[in-house]
């Protein structure tokens, strides 16, 4: 086999392709760079579609079948090129459709709209109707970069998505992937990594935010003569939430990256991603990076001639929340059932099989290329001082723009709902916002100015959690809302511990009976103690911050607790129990509501006002949301 | 030998004692219910919970499962720990009021009443009959299943397990339910001792002369109502 030489081994390799391409020094890798970015064609007009999971299921896959279609019909696969890329972000306006080097951003598109899409590209043009449009004062965006809900952002993990196609490593290395490989193994100091990464003051994007380089310091520190290991902690299972889940449909190949420099620096031997089943999609790239990446020669043994050896394995969760928790998710990889145990000794004492190892978030392994490709420095210029960095957060609910957004740390809450979620959708006002997920708290509206950061969220009351963030207006009611998430919990509870157990069955139980109005005000007293003690005596992170949402809506919301047990009435209308739908004087007879209601409890002649049987009326709301003029009302 | 300090006295320890060891061995009692000694630590029942640390960061501990740290200053008795304590007792008698080791450690600690709505379970899921069935008789017939309310203790598949001797550990360790007993099934029930009685008392007609490892058998006593 031909070795590098005025040829190249890796050139001739890439272009005949007629032997699988293996490398073995860190100047092969450079060299494969090197022809990658010469064959990239930045001014060639390409499409780019996200295919990540909501833009699937909105559609993107008959777009790229039609797009592909109608390129080879007309043969115009020398003039434009094709992308399929992991998830954009903007969720809400798919499935899209992003022009390269236009930067044109069409939005919602239809199967057939695709060939003008292809020939405005072609043509240096744009199809008006289609780009996208601010919803509040109709301005449109010919730039996608000047969308709000982009332009607010700081996108350097999420960025990277739109770049590169998931399953095509060559995407990667030539948008500098793996780059940071040749200055770590140059350096061959373990000792630097690690202080590099304790430099860049990068917190675990896990929720608790530790420290990362103190826990590879850590790590590097024990003995290992067994055997260390790295985990990649991809159990994402907050409703909503689904950061982790596009960064590893969209870019696999950032977190293997991630592990390797983890490897090298803590001395670790092997590598386990923990991912739930349900994430087929992210499942089925990272199997194809791994492949990829050991094929050639980046995992595996003797990585890139250097000697070192590190190799990285999928190990599939059935989908416990508690799985997310490090003692539990270490328990499921060893093949038990997931359950906590009490720490000391920490995971990085004993782990997996009883040997050291580290867990880090899919986004804290995301960040390590990215600390040192900008230097530890210049990454910690990023955020605040002790929240350096950006954060994903999975914005939904009651706002105009939902989808991912990546800002940096220290940004208020404010900023997020208002200059990039665009506000309330609806009419009615903002109330709060829950962060964190199910374990998170409420943060009431005239607390916007709060900074996002760990400390920050701590003091009110919630947490960072992996950065789900819900926004609710005033049609939530917030009772039902500490209902909804203590009822998460306590199904979701490993039920090891008796106070978890119990405490969320319990706390459940009075939220129930206060939403179906017979709560009493000695059910808050009792509910407050409890919430305290469950925060206080349960052995995991789950159980410690389970009574955050019924502590937190407690804390800022007393009021709608106190209305719904003595007035037996839910203001924002959604406690079944206590609410009735009733017809008003706006109807204008047009049977719609007649048409939806399931139970047939709504009678009236045409262009009579119509009647609302209540004993039949099982408030389902349908009625509600078909009348044009707002006829029904809930009491 | 590992120094700390429990409720202001000093104390030395070997390596590996936990917090409730050394706490006893120190006559500061502890009420636990899912500890026994000879089986592992498992730090479910969350009674056996003290403060370690010091404000702000004290923190509370299950000390059957906590390791005696250097320097560590234990309170097995802060008006924090009570607190806990007692609510966890209180859960306890809402769901398991029948048991009388429950009762008196209640009664002990001074709870009078119970402000849940109440309920009847044969289970606490302290985990020592699973416990004492793996590593003290070596059998593994019983373990966890499913989770959160759902969580439960039987043998796989609720078959009659092939490895169990109906040696009837699980029913003798049970500090709470004794129910465990499936009285007159014998082909479901985990244990059997009383089938292994003679003359073995499921045979008998009617419930009324019950023989069992728990006397009375509370399991019988309440299916008989």
């Amino acid at each position: 086999m031909k070795r590098m030489g005025e040829n190249g081994y890796v050139k001739q390799s890439f272009v005949q392709d007629t032997e699988t391409l293996r490398l073995s020094s860190v100047n092969e890798l450079k060299e494969l760079r090197s022809i990658l970015f010469e064959t990239l064609d930045e001014n060639k007009p390409r499409l780019v579609i996200c295919a990540g999971t909501a833009c699937h299921a909105s559609g993107s896959n008959g777009i790229i079948r039609i797009v592909k279609k109608y390129i080879l019909e007309k043969r115009l696969a020398d003039k434009v090129a094709l992308r399929i890329t992991g998830c954009h972000g903007f969720c809400e306006m798919g499935p899209f459709i992003l022009t390269e080097p236009q930067q044109a951003f069409y939005v919602q598109v239809g199967l057939g709209d695709v060939p003008r899409i292809v020939e405005a590209l072609l043509s240096d043009k744009y199809v008006e109707d289609l780009l996208y449009r601010d919803p509040a004062t109709g301005e449109k965006y010919y730039s996608r970069d000047d969308i709000p809900f982009f332009k607010h952002q700081q996108r350097s993990i999420l960025g990277l998505n739109e770049k590169i196609d998931p399953i095509r490593i060559y995407d990667y290395i030539a948008q500098g992937g793996y780059s940071v490989l040749e200055e770590v193994f140059s350096k061959q100091n373990a000792d630097w990594i690690v202080q590099q990464v304790k430099r860049s003051g990068l917190r675990g994007r896990g929720g608790a935010g530790f420290p990362t380089g103190l826990k590879w310091e850590m790590l590097a520190k024990q003995s290992g003569d067994q055997g260390k290991f790295l985990v990649c902690n991809a159990d994402e299972g907050d409703p909503g939430a689904y950061m982790d889940r596009s960064v590893l449909e969209g870019n696999p190949h950032s977190i293997i990256e991630g592990m390797i420099i983890g490897a090298y620096g803590t001395r670790a031997t092997e590598g386990i991603v923990y991912v739930r089943n349900e994430y087929p999609l992210a499942v089925k790239h990272l199997k194809i990076a791994l492949k990829q990446a050991q094929e050639l020669g980046l995992l595996g043994d003797n990585i890139l001639g250097t000697g070192f050896s590190f190799d990285i394995k999928i190990v599939i969760g059935a989908g416990a929340f508690v799985c997310g928790e490090e003692t539990a998710l270490i328990r499921s990889i060893e093949g038990k059932s997931g359950e906590p145990r009490q720490r000391p000794p920490f995971p990085v004492q004993k782990g997996v099989d009883g040997k050291p190892t580290v867990i880090n978030n899919v986004e804290t392994w995301a960040n390590i290329p990215l600390i040192f490709k900008s230097g530890a420095d210049k990454f910690a210029t990023v955020g605040t001082e002790n929240n350096t960095g950006t954060k994903i957060f999975s914005l939904v609910g009651k706002i105009k723009n939902t989808g991912l957004v990546e800002v940096p740390m220290g940004i208020t809450v404010k900023e997020i709902v208002y200059d990039i979620g665009g506000g309330a959708s609806g009419k009615a006002e903002l109330k709060a916002v829950q962060t964190g997920g199910p374990s998170g708290g409420c943060i009431p509206a005239n607390m916007f100015d709060v900074s996002v950061d760990y400390e920050s969220l701590a003091e009110v009351g919630s947490i960072m959690g992996s950065g789900g963030m819900i926004v609710m207006d005033e049609n939530t009611c917030m009772v039902d809302i500490a209902r909804y998430f203590m009822n998460f919990l306590k199904n979701e509870s490993c039920g090891k511990c008796f106070a978890c157990r119990k405490g969320t069955q319990r706390m459940y139980e009075i939220l129930d009976d206060i939403s179906n109005g017979k709560g009493t005000l000695e059910h808050l007293d009792l509910l407050k103690e409890l919430a305290e003690v469950v925060k206080d005596t349960t052995m995991c992170g789950l159980g410690q911050t389970a009574s955050n949402p019924v502590l937190s809506t407690l804390r800022y919301f007393t009021d709608e607790y106190i209305e719904h047990i003595e007035k037996k009435h839910c203001p924002a209308g959604v406690c079944k129990a206590l609410i009735t739908y009733s017809i008003n004087e706006n109807c204008v007879g047009c049977q719609a509501c007649i048409r939806v209601c399931p139970e047939g409890a709504i009678t009236g002649e045409k262009k009579q006002r119509h009647v609302i049987d209540a004993a039949k009326c099982i408030k389902c709301g349908a009625c509600r949301s078909v009348c044009k003029v707002e006829a029904v009302d809930v009491v | 030998m590992i120094n700390l300090t429990i409720n202001g006295l000093h104390v030395a320890v070997e390596k590996g004692t936990t917090l409730l060891e050394a706490a006893r061995f120190l006559g500061f009692p502890i009420p636990t219910l899912c500890h026994m000694e000879g089986l592992s630590p498992y730090g479910a029942c969350r009674l056996c919970m003290v403060e370690i640390g010091e404000a702000p960061r004290a923190k509370l501990v299950s000390s059957c499962t906590y390791p005696a740290e250097e320097g560590l200053k234990v309170r097995t008795t802060s008006s924090r720990v009570l607190r806990a304590r007692r609510m966890i007792l209180e859960l306890l008698l809402a769901s398991c009021p029948q048991s009388k080791t429950i009762q008196d450690l209640a009664s002990a600690h001074g709870i009078r009443r119970q402000r849940f709505r109440q309920e009847y379970e044969d289970c606490i899921l302290c985990g020592l009959c699973v416990r004492i069935c793996e590593e003290q008789m070596m059998a593994k017939a019983i373990g966890f299943r499913s989770r959160g309310e759902n969580r439960s203790i039987g043998t796989p598949f609720d078959a009659k397990s092939d490895v169990c001797r109906l040696c009837g550990a699980c029913m003798y360790v049970c500090p709470a339910c004794q129910l465990r007993c499936t009285y007159n099934e014998p082909e479901k029930a985990i244990c059997g001792g009383c089938a292994n009685l003679t003359p073995p008392c499921i045979e008998k007609e009617q419930f009324d002369d019950m023989m069992c490892y728990m006397d009375p058998c509370v399991a019988c006593e309440i299916k008989k109502d």
